[in-house]
């Protein structure tokens, strides 16, 4: 008869055996539909394979067939939580290439706009990357928060998530007339709690000790593999679309670009909790300034671009987001090719997580901060 | 660096490239030397493209063109770089890992959705699509009845 039971002996003395798992692509911490593919031996992560395309839908191929102002639409559907920013892009994109000058009015608020969004996405970003953690609590303070800055979109834009606000030559409507009051209300509010999220999450050991040296990414890597946002911050990338190429009303305001130099995970997460109080900042500098004016400038009903490339690039929650169009001189554009963050954000999974523990790549990409609808476009 | 003095440097250092202003500085390399000539550009101190933003495909009906948008992260310049690849039959390129890394990914979409190989790339699968598909989407005579209405 076959012996059953190994002896104590035996498991101490046995290699570690090779596995092939798949992460996803229904995984609570992948946050929607990604599916990596491990090679582990016993915990440690050996080779990551992300495999994508769960969701393509083709955004760049329908954009072929659809006119300028209907591409803004889709552009929503990319990096949701970045749509307002994802919009701008198309929008400064139509409105350089007809040399369109678009009201002051416009572009403070879309640049407050922005800001929300940014604000809106990071504390979305913190308290998921505290759950993957395993700090239930963050997700509730988060959610919280969230849901103010969300209904001031909605009583202005109209929607919560997804606004397609702006349109080419301005924005849809004007602001609402108590806009201003709830934002200066919510700066207000938010200064005090934001303490309360370092609080909670920053200083707390556990937490340190599963961030702090995992995931070390250096800056020759992040420029290398196009890592931007905050997680190429985190490694001392200078990659802000904001400083480097100011567009709407950046230009006018005063603000940081906050860098770290370590690279590790607990850096992404710094780089981000910097970034909300600096877009309070901005906030404050532009909220009280709104220039009276027109909300749009009028624009003929079929826009069609003049023939050639162009490139327009935003500072979306997550990095650089770039629209490249090639034009040929009809109300369709010929290449719509998207410059997603998340997608060059994901390649650089595998050379940061090789060789740690299979928890560690949990925290590693929570701080890269995916979404996966933005990667699969 | 000026747009002017851009264009002076890279045609000193590429003399069979031609420049162009146009939103950005425009540069125009054969196909054959892409590797080489954008290893010049990502080299030299004074212009050092070290950061690809984006590699674009096109189908230019007869042939396919690839854009390279590069940035300078010090410098903080940025240029586009075209390059046409004639054969459409069996479309080739040099891959650009050796310089950048953010081509693994980028390079197998380009190859996913436009089927151009990339010579010396380490990984050329799909990305986005089934190993099974058949057909590049992203070029202009990609026939699909039953998910692409015609109007």
């Amino acid at each position: 008869m076959e012996q059953t039971t190994t002896k104590r002996e035996d498991i101490s003395s046995i290699d570690y055996q090779e596995f092939v798992i798949n992460m996803g692509p229904q995984h609570p911490s992948t946050h929607g539909v990604l599916r990596l593919m491990l090679k582990l031996k016993g915990e440690i992560v050996e080779v990551v394979q992300p495999h994508c395309g769960y969701i393509h839908r083709g955004i760049e191929k329908m954009c072929e067939h659809i006119t300028y102002p209907q591409t803004i639409h889709l552009t929503d559907r990319l990096d949701y939580l970045s749509a307002h920013m994802n919009n701008e892009a198309v929008c400064l994109l139509v409105e350089n290439a007809l040399q369109i000058e678009v009201p002051e009015r416009v572009k403070y608020i879309r640049t407050i706009l922005d800001e929300l969004t940014r604000l809106a996405s990071h504390q979305l970003w913190w308290c998921a990357f505290g759950m993957d953690m395993g700090a239930l609590t963050t997700f509730f303070y988060g959610l919280r928060d969230r849901e103010k800055i969300l209904d001031i979109f909605e009583k202005t834009t109209g929607s919560r998530l997804i606004q397609s606000f702006n349109v080419p030559g301005g924005l849809m409507n004007d602001i609402h007339k108590d806009f201003q009051k709830e934002v200066k209300e919510f700066i207000k509010y938010f200064r005090k709690i934001l303490p309360e999220y370092d609080q909670l999450l920053t200083g707390n050991v556990i937490f340190q000790q599963r961030t702090k040296d995992i995931g070390i990414l250096t800056k020759e890597d992040a420029i290398n593999f196009g890592v931007t946002g905050p997680s190429g911050r985190g490694s001392g990338f200078s990659c802000d679309v904001r400083k480097i190429a100011p567009y709407s009303a950046y230009p006018y305001v005063k603000f940081e670009e906050k860098l770290q130099t370590k690279g590790d995970t607990f850096s992404r997460y710094m780089v981000r909790m910097h970034e909300m109080w600096e877009s309070m900042n901005i906030l404050e500098q532009l909220i009280d300034n709104i220039p009276e004016g027109t909300h749009a400038v009028k624009m003929k009903p079929i826009i069609k671009l003049p023939e050639g490339e162009y490139y327009q690039r935003v500072e979306a929650s997550r990095g650089e987001f770039g629209v490249h169009v090639i034009s040929d001189g009809n109300k369709t554009p010929y290449r719509f090719k998207l410059r997603s963050p998340n997608f060059m954000n994901l390649s650089v999974m595998h050379h940061i997580s090789r060789n740690h523990k299979i928890a560690d790549l949990i925290a590693i990409s929570g701080s890269l901060d995916l979404v996966i609808p933005d990667i699969d476009r | 660096m000026t747009n002017e003095q851009l264009i002076q440097k890279i045609s000193s250092l590429l003399p069979n490239a031609a420049c162009q202003q146009k939103q950005y500085v425009t540069v125009k390399v054969a196909a054959a030397d892409i590797l080489q000539s954008i290893k010049v550009l990502k080299e030299n101190a004074d212009l050092f493209f070290d950061y690809l933003n984006t590699v674009t495909g096109i189908d230019q009906k007869n042939s396919f063109g690839l854009s390279y948008i590069l940035t300078s992260s010090t410098h903080r310049h940025t240029i586009i770089v075209n390059t046409t690849i004639e054969n459409r039959e069996n479309p080739e390129i040099e891959s650009l890992y050796p310089l950048y890394k953010t081509c693994d990914f980028q390079e197998r979409e380009i190859f996913d959705l436009f089927g151009i190989n990339f010579k010396n790339h380490p990984d050329m699968r799909r990305i986005f699509l089934s190993d099974d598909w058949v057909g590049y989407p992203l070029r202009k005579d990609y026939v699909d009845e039953v998910n692409i209405v015609q109007r």
